[in-house]
């Protein structure tokens, strides 16, 4: 059964003040000065499907939320939700901070579409449920920012609509609580809910969403599977892929360890920023040295997130012995078949013996494609941020 | 069958998704007694303590100075029955006139049906007005008026105030959120109205033939001077109530349609 179908739904935003009575008059004979907030967008989204909304700030996320959580009519086209539908576009809406713990998760769970019923019945669950019993029946006045969050999630994780927008909110509140909350969310799209996630955080959105929508000045740029998707958002990091970063004022000069890095390249057959996913790949860095130069190769994939880090205190020639002053080339082989496709950066952490007090380099990006060595029958979508070669072997139970 | 929601560019207020919401109104509500008596000494004394000074107040200057003409009821009497039907109106319409503004955060962020908002700030100047209602029949007793049949003409008179409330609140509201010059205009209309409508006075002093006119601009004079029949004793204001509900039901009407109208963008140009 389709959850939410959106068909050319538009939103047109008037720029600059209304203004005064004078100002009016002359508006009423000008052009009207205005932009597309959101642009002819359409899209079908399955019940019990996880959809995630990206884009650049300003590219019509939150609108798109705003029309399909009514808070805004759209100015051209429709939309049509089945189920029981709540949004959260911010934590605690409707908070008051005069009433107490207590009195406000009843206020904020009725505005969020609770029977006063439900909300009696799960009080105590919710009250367990944001850690903060002993506060529950102070003004809310009084609480800190941590406290109105936990209070505000506890709230919305108690929530039991079919279909569920959320702005952005996981982004405050501790790790801690944000990871429970998250499981919370992943468990409701497990128990055929309807997930609609605006947010920056493109592991969240890969780890709630299948599904994706980029949006670029209020029109669906990509429509996919979230992978593919957020890969192709994360495209042109810094204006571009580069094969070769040259390196601007990235030196350590401390205790024993004197590195300037020149450059940070990327070699492969090709001269792009590119690499097939079968083959193995080098990174080069190019630095001047005198002393030690311990360095830490770090790997993310296109959200940012550190895959894995390698050190270089298993090099043979040098680690660990006195650099006399000049011009050093350090190459890392990263082996074919271990990542996937996608964009990824690498970065080079240089610091003193010991492993501390570093500073970070710039990063480079590329592109690792699909040379399709490794799929062998397999023509779909592989899952997750790498894809190792790794051994299989089978072998029938009664033979061994 | 799950619950399917359209969502077009011209939605219109759906009286069942009200209906359905209903228990907001009541929290709405709830919500701002609470918050209102948090932080005052007197609490909900003041809902006793205010018509109570404007009573005194008035009888000493219009009563006792100026000696306004109003028939044989004593004039605290006169006056406080008029005052209570008064302040429910002007205490409406302002609360009303206010309310999108002051859930403001709420209508940004989430949905619900927004006519709530106005419909649940009347309910704080009608429970005072419950309040006031007792001590009206313990001072009317004590000048000797005892409740009568006509008492139960409030059954009627109550509920077209509430309708002629919504009508006008309905409009400021509206108003409000696009144009806030209704924050210098309203005070300045609940001025003109208080001294326009019958609170201090008595309607006999307008002559017969503007009488209908009267009751056309200052709506809530067949209200005061129902309750003043209803409580008192008074002759039956049939011409001004006539006026009252004719005025009534252009306010509604139009004030619904413009509020319906609005509804949908309020929270783009609030």
């Amino acid at each position: 059964m389709i959850a939410i179908k959106a068909e050319g739904l538009s939103k047109w935003y008037r720029l600059g003040e209304q203004g005064m009575l004078t100002k009016r008059v002359m508006n009423a004979f000008r052009k009207q000065v205005g932009f597309w907030a959101l642009d002819n967008v359409s899209f079908e989204l399955e019940q019990g499907q996880a959809l995630g909304i990206i884009g650049a700030n300003g590219s019509g996320k939150s609108t798109l939320l705003k029309v399909l959580s009514r808070i805004t009519a759209p100015t051209k086209g429709s939309a049509t939700i089945n189920g029981k539908i709540t949004s959260m576009l911010e934590v605690g809406t409707g908070f008051h901070s005069e009433l107490t713990g207590r009195e406000n998760i009843m206020l904020n769970g009725v505005i969020l579409g609770m029977r006063e019923s439900e909300v009696k019945r799960k009080m105590d669950e919710i009250i367990d449920f944001s850690g903060i019993e002993k506060f529950i029946d102070t003004p809310v006045k009084r609480y800190s920012s941590g406290m109105y969050v936990r209070l505000a999630f506890a709230v919305a994780a108690h929530l039991d609509p079919e279909i569920l927008l959320i702005d952005e909110v996981l982004s405050v509140g501790d790790a801690a609580f944000q990871q429970k909350s998250l499981q919370k969310m992943g468990e409701s799209t497990q128990q055929g809910k309807t997930l609609l996630f605006v947010s920056h955080n493109m592991s969240a959105i890969r780890n709630l969403c299948q599904y994706v929508i980029l949006l670029e000045k209020g029109k669906i740029a990509k429509f996919g599977l979230s992978a593919e998707v957020i890969g192709s958002y994360m495209k042109e990091p810094t204006g571009g892929l580069f094969p070769k970063w040259i390196a601007l004022n990235e030196k350590l000069d401390e205790r024993g360890t004197t590195v300037e890095m020149e450059s940070i390249e990327l070699v492969t057959s090709k001269d792009t920023a590119e690499v097939e996913l079968s083959c193995p790949f080098i990174i080069r860095m190019t630095y001047k040295a005198k002393g030690y130069a311990p360095l830490s190769l770090i790997l993310c994939d296109q959200t940012g997130e550190v895959i894995f880090n390698s050190l270089n205190n298993k090099e043979p020639n040098w680690y660990g012995k006195q650099l006399t002053e000049g011009k050093y080339i350090s190459e890392c082989t990263i082996p074919g078949n271990l990542l996937t496709e996608g964009i990824y950066s690498i970065f080079i952490y240089i610091c003193i013996r010991g492993w501390t007090d570093g500073v970070t380099t710039k990063h480079l990006y590329f592109r690792a494609i699909d040379d399709g060595v490794l799929r062998g029958d397999c023509y779909v979508a592989y899952s997750g941020i790498m894809r190792p070669a790794l051994q299989w072997i089978t072998r029938k139970a009664e033979e061994c | 069958m799950p619950e399917s929601t359209r969502i077009t560019s011209n939605r219109n207020i759906s009286l069942k998704e009200v209906w359905q919401r209903r228990e907001l109104i009541r929290l709405f509500a709830w919500r701002d007694i609470k918050a209102r008596h948090k932080q005052s000494v007197l609490g909900m004394g003041w809902a006793i303590i205010y018509p109570v000074l404007m009573m005194i107040a008035f009888s000493l200057f219009f009563g006792l100075l100026v000696k306004v003409e109003h028939g044989d009821v004593p004039y605290p009497v006169f006056v406080y029955t008029a005052l209570l039907p008064w302040l429910l109106f002007s205490e409406g319409i302002s609360r009303m006139g206010t309310s999108l503004i002051s859930d403001i955060s709420l209508i940004q962020k989430i949905y619900y049906p927004r006519i709530i908002s106005p419909l649940a700030s009347v309910i704080t100047p009608l429970l005072d007005c419950g309040i006031s209602f007792l001590i009206l029949l313990s001072i009317a007793a004590y000048f000797g008026y005892y409740p009568s049949v006509t008492l139960l003409g409030l059954l009627f008179l109550l509920p077209l105030s509430l309708l002629l409330i919504t009508g006008i609140g309905l409009w400021i509201a509206a108003l409000n959120a696009e144009y806030r010059d209704m924050r210098y205009l309203l005070p300045f209309l609940t001025q003109l109205w208080v001294y326009a409508s019958p609170v201090i006075y008595p309607s006999s002093m307008i002559p017969a033939r503007f009488l209908f006119a009267y009751g056309i601009l200052s709506p809530m004079a067949g209200i005061i001077e129902g309750f003043r029949w209803a409580v008192l004793g008074n002759p039956f204001p049939s011409t001004l109530l006539i006026s009252t509900c004719i005025a009534t039901f252009l306010f509604f009407v139009t004030g619904l349609y413009y509020f319906n109208k609005k509804e949908r963008v309020f929270a783009d140009v609030l």
